[in-house]
């Protein structure tokens, strides 16, 4: 009689294809006080390029704090002290001799509120590159029909980019800043909140256009829904009172966290 | 046009996984039959080897499913969609292994000859065959009248497989010493009934996925 041998059955092997992307933003160590309160302790991030790092927590757990001094727009509050190393593509931002101005070149910034410059929706765009020296009309019409497309908003305003910026929807201000943003060609964006403002639909026009856009960028996003980062994000840090609780993969993160306590924040228990 | 072009997309790879375990299953089934046919003992031992591919494209579903519920926060039609791709992913994979079981019946046999004719487990191969046919394609299509049409193979199915058992049952009263294989061919029928009964459950669920609504199409 023939031996049936039963073949054996092995957990299929996950293909992860790690691609050896740099880092653009590593952070080291980092600590943040505002006066004597303590907002961000021991810091330790690594950012990788042409992805969405999302960062969650809730309010007040330095999430907004953090991604404010990756353009040391932090600086601006005068009680701010900071300790700690954080890397752009391998300088320490912190360095005396760091130009901040270069920096904030290569960082572009969206905020919470759409904040359109009162002027056309052409000068809001050209904006950036003018102050870089650029006075071609070609060349900035070019720029700004990309960085429109690139915002995927050109179609609804190809028409009207004469027309002041205010008189646009919420969320295609969002979306002209945005353009705005990738007029002067930034390395990484940095997005805080910036569907908070937005009503649904609106916010998902966002999320995929974030998603379009990292083929070309790096951005960092902080967002308080926690669902957004789960839509949209490759990696997901938690903050939770100026700690940085878990960073992995988004994938990860939302089905199989290994903290008790980003268990307990994305699932609705706290926060 | 969709404004979450990639949740769509990440709803059709489940759909499209779905139909490769189900042609996966279909083919599996259609070889441990030629190698039953051929008492092919090679063909039956590859049968058993490549079931882990079953194994593997379930695991895919399910985790699919498990990313999808936890990052895209599916609602109404999305939702159930989500939630039958998983059971009938189960569904097929237990076709899948039935392939196998009939594979390992075809070596128990052996190289001995048939006792009788084999024709109704054929007939019973043929119209099962046929209901996955269907319900690949009521899958697909979202089609309820072709998951109903499955319902009604199933009944011929049974009916056959009452027959050929009795049939059995009385060679083995003729042929004592072929309780052996007899054994082994009534086990093969009843791997079909069983897989015609999986793609029946299957044909529930799309009523469920299309209408909103559990119906019985066992009785």
């Amino acid at each position: 009689m023939t031996t049936i041998v039963k073949p054996e059955v092995k957990t299929a092997e996950k293909e992860t294809v790690k691609k050896n992307k740099s880092s653009v933003y590593k952070t080291e160590q980092l600590n943040l006080w505002y006066g004597s309160n303590h907002a961000l302790k021991n810091i330790d991030l690594d950012i990788k390029e042409n992805e969405v790092t999302a960062i969650i927590g809730p309010s007040g757990c330095g999430k907004s704090t953090y991604i404010k001094t990756l353009n040391r727009m932090i600086e601006t509050i005068p009680s701010v002290k900071t300790s700690g190393v954080i890397n752009y593509r391998d300088k320490n931002i912190f360095d005396k001799e760091y130009q901040v101005e270069e920096l904030r070149t290569k960082v572009g910034m969206v905020f919470q509120k759409p904040n359109p410059f009162p002027k056309s929706i052409y000068d809001n765009i050209a904006y950036g590159p003018r102050i870089h020296g650029i006075k071609n009309k070609k060349i900035l019409d070019q720029i700004v029909e990309k960085s429109l497309r690139g915002a995927a908003i050109w179609d609804e305003v190809k028409d009207r980019l004469g027309e002041n910026a205010y008189g646009l929807s919420g969320g295609q201000q969002q979306r002209i800043c945005i353009a705005r943003c990738l007029a002067i060609e930034p390395d990484v964006i940095l997005m805080d909140e910036p569907t908070s403002a937005l009503d649904p639909i609106s916010t998902l026009k966002v999320e995929e256009l974030v998603q379009d856009l990292k083929k070309d960028y790096s951005i960092i996003i902080v967002t308080h829904n926690m669902q957004q980062a789960a839509r949209i994000s490759d990696k997901t840090a938690f903050f939770l009172n100026g700690e940085v609780v878990e960073f992995d993969e988004t994938d990860k993160i939302f089905s199989n966290p290994s903290d008790e306590r980003t268990e307990d924040y994305i699932s609705g228990r706290f926060g | 046009m969709s404004v979450r072009e990639r949740y769509d997309t990440e709803l059709a790879t489940l759909n499209n996984k779905i139909v490769e375990l189900g042609q996966f299953a279909q083919s599996a089934l259609r070889d441990s039959l030629t190698a039953l046919d051929n008492r092919d003992i090679e063909k039956s031992l590859l049968i058993m080897d490549e079931d882990i591919k079953a194994n593997r494209i379930e695991e895919e579903i399910n985790d699919l499913a498990i990313l999808l519920i936890a990052k895209q926060q599916p609602v109404a039609t999305d939702l159930r969609r989500i939630i039958v791709a998983i059971k009938i992913a189960a569904d097929l994979e237990r076709i899948a292994d039935f392939a196998v079981n009939i594979a390992k019946s075809t070596i128990r046999i052996g190289n001995d000859s048939f006792v009788s004719s084999i024709d109704n487990v054929h007939k019973m191969y043929d119209i099962t065959e046929e209901m996955i046919e269907l319900v690949l394609e009521a899958y697909n299509d979202e089609d309820v009248v072709k998951a109903k049409r499955i319902a009604e193979l199933d009944d011929g199915v049974d009916e056959l497989y009452g027959e050929t058992i009795k049939n059995l049952l009385s060679t083995s009263a003729a042929q004592p010493e072929k309780i052996g294989q007899i054994t082994q061919l009534s086990f093969v029928c009843r791997y079909l009934e069983r897989a015609a009964d999986h793609v029946t459950n299957i044909s529930e669920n799309i009523f469920y996925l299309v209408k909103g609504k559990r119906y019985d199409l066992n009785k």
